[in-house]
């Protein structure tokens, strides 16, 4: 059988998510905000909320977010999104409201913000993309940034005596008596992708069932900020993320 | 027996030759161009062993643009 043979439309088994349109996402290569947009889309199309969605987008590399996919969306200033969406979603309560934040938005800047949020049980799922590093500006050390790991504004690694420890926002959120169900995740790979997608249709779920607030981690990878291959970055990623950052479900109020 | 043969599609001008489709393919059906370039100036995604695909979407799974469509038929 010849490749023309089997390029049919009936025989089509995977595409690009009818939500993201075709504008090029000015990621760097192998970007891992690339995998989540795509993840996020399927499952708004799989719930069929692609006319009751409104995300969040931040400031750092995903500022743009919102001309990717095609729902409805907002632009925080830096570190509110979390803001923003309880108010979207406490006027609009039949509406599938998320944020998508980076490390830097969420566990620094936004601190509050996010704990806040989670806390009171806003029914809204947070999206945090955790590459440990700020990617936008040009890989300065976030509050995540692994202890030892080099970045622009620690370039002998990162010290603890000097810089303090890193964050772990998702180990505190699940200590919040609003959060329904918080979860690390990663896309690293096809099995860690269809976890991660499960855990983001559980988180939006949650949300429109009135069970309180989500948090959705992904451990993912700048590999321009890490100066590395997109390959050797999720290589790096299990070898130096994962202990520090371990994938799995650390609260799911049933 | 029935045979599962599959075939990818990958949109080069939305491509920017990250590889992490390549390493992810279990069979080795893709590979990067050597040379060609696309108008971004990005090597880019190609079958290169076309007999081995087995149509399980492992590639375009991974690929963060979205830039590979998947084909799949079940010979009898
Ligand atoms: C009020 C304000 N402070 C600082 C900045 C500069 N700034 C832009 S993005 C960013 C951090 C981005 O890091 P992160 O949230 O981890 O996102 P990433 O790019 O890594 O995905 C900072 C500090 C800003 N734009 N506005
Ligand atoms: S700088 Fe890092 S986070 Fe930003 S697009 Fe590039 S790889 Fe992704
Ligand atoms: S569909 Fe599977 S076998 Fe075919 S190129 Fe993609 S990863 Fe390889
Ligand atoms: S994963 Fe996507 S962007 Fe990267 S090389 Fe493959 S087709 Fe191109
Ligand atoms: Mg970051």
């Amino acid at each position: 059988m010849t490749k023309e043979e089997i390029i049919k439309p009936e025989n089509l088994v995977y595409k690009k998510p009818t939500l993201m349109n075709d504008n090029p996402m000015h990621y760097c290569p192998g970007c891992s905000h690339g995998v989540v947009h795509k993840l996020i889309a399927e499952v708004i199309e799989e719930m069929g909320m692609e006319n009751q969605t409104v995300g969040v987008s931040p400031v750092g590399c995903a500022v743009f977010a919102y001309n990717y996919l095609d729902i409805d969306w907002e632009e925080a200033a830096h570190g509110r999104a979390p803001a923003v969406a309880t108010a979207i979603k406490r006027l609009w309560p039949n509406r599938l409201v998320f944020t998508y934040q980076g490390d830097g938005d969420l566990a620094c800047i936004g601190t509050a913000e996010t704990i806040h949020a989670l806390n009171r049980g806003e029914n809204i799922t947070i999206i945090f993309i955790n590459n440990a590093i700020y990617g936008m500006t040009g890989g300065q050390m976030a509050p995540t940034t692994l202890v030892g790991m080099k970045t622009a504004t620690c370039p002998y690694g990162r010290d603890v005596t000097i810089h303090g420890y890193p964050l772990k926002m998702t180990e505190i959120a699940a200590t919040l008596e609003g959060t329904a169900y918080v979860t690390r995740q990663s896309v690293h790979s096809v099995p860690a992708i269809r976890k991660a997608k499960k855990a983001i249709r559980k988180a939006f779920e949650n949300s429109m069932n009135g069970k309180g607030s989500n948090l959705v981690e992904i451990v993912s990878t700048c590999n321009s900020g890490w100066k590395m291959t997109p390959v050797a970055a999720n290589q790096w990623m299990e070898e130096h993320m994962f202990p520090f950052y371990p994938l799995g479900d650390l609260k799911d109020k049933e | 027996m029935a045979k599962i043969k599959g075939a990818v599609i990958v949109d080069k001008e939305r491509c920017k030759g990250c590889n992490l489709c390549v390493v992810a393919c279990p069979f080795n059906v893709l590979s990067l161009t050597a040379k060609e370039v696309n108008k971004k100036g990005y090597t880019f995604a190609q079958m290169a062993v076309e007999e081995a695909c087995t149509g399980c979407a492992s590639c375009a799974t991974v690929c963060p643009d979205g830039c590979i469509s998947v084909y799949k038929v079940k010979i009898q």
